[in-house]
């Protein structure tokens, strides 16, 4: 059952320049685990280095956050959108990490 | 390659930051992107949910929620983002990057601001001095998530 998986800009040069992936899922997580074996190079800006769900990434199911419906484990249907929203986070450190 | 913005714009995200201070804005920089070639065609102040700390804790939680307040953390709420994003497309228009503020504090990226940056984006970074906006900057995250590497910004007719 193909859901689709909205890229988001930033992201589509890991994921052959495509704005729109159609996977076969079941559940969020097989999804996005489809979604980073096909482009590997999205795997670092979605997941950590131990394989969670990176904190200021947000997954829509249809335009419902999945951290109030089932997390990953949430069911995906045919016809489905996934959207990735980064949440767009910052502040002011004592450190600065530019070149 | 600059990204390209125009005279209002730039006034738009200084009057946005002096108005929140001592708090940090933030907002999002529509516009088109041609190989990487970046024109803001519009800036869309947002709310800093950190105004919110219930909220934006749920969100996206904090270390140290006591001493990370609105005055030094902005998050922008993804549902918020979601719909301008959305609303933008339809237009014709992308996400093409963000501002924020540093109140009392230099125009330069935190290792905060690199944890939760991705690559590709614009992300302006205006300091607020005492009240009275400062210095404005723009970066751009390397693709390994390493650096925020140094952004021209070129001032182009409205």
């Amino acid at each position: 059952m193909p859901v689709r998986v909205i890229i988001p800009t930033p992201l589509r040069q890991y994921a052959g320049k495509k704005d729109a992936v159609e996977i076969e899922a079941k559940t969020v997580a097989e999804a996005l685990a489809s979604l980073t074996n096909q482009y590997g190079d999205l795997r670092k800006h979605l997941f950590t280095d131990d394989g969670k769900l990176r904190s200021f990434v947000n997954v829509y199911l249809n335009d419902e956050d999945i951290r109030y419906l089932q997390r990953e484990a949430t069911p995906v249907r045919e016809n489905d959108t996934l959207s990735i929203v980064p949440s767009i986070a910052g502040g002011m450190a004592m450190r600065c990490i530019c070149s | 390659m600059p990204i390209k913005l125009n005279q209002p714009q730039i006034d738009n995200i200084r009057s946005h930051a002096a108005r929140d201070y001592p708090s940090e804005c933030c907002g999002i920089l529509l516009g088109k992107s041609d190989d990487g070639n970046k024109v803001v065609s519009e800036v869309v102040a947002l709310r800093n949910l950190r105004h919110d700390p219930v909220k934006a804790q749920e969100l996206l939680p904090l270390e140290s929620p006591d001493r990370e307040t609105d005055r030094n953390r902005f998050l922008i709420d993804p549902m918020e983002q979601l719909q301008v994003e959305k609303d933008a497309r339809k237009r014709g228009l992308d996400v093409v990057g963000y501002y924020h503020s540093h109140p009392d504090h230099p125009a330069r990226p935190s290792n905060y601001d690199r944890d939760h940056a991705w690559p590709w984006y614009s992300y302006i970074i205006l300091s607020v001095v005492k009240g009275t906006p400062a210095d404005m900057t723009s970066w751009v995250l390397n693709d390994n998530r390493e650096r925020f590497d140094p952004e021209a910004m070129e001032i182009v007719n409205p």
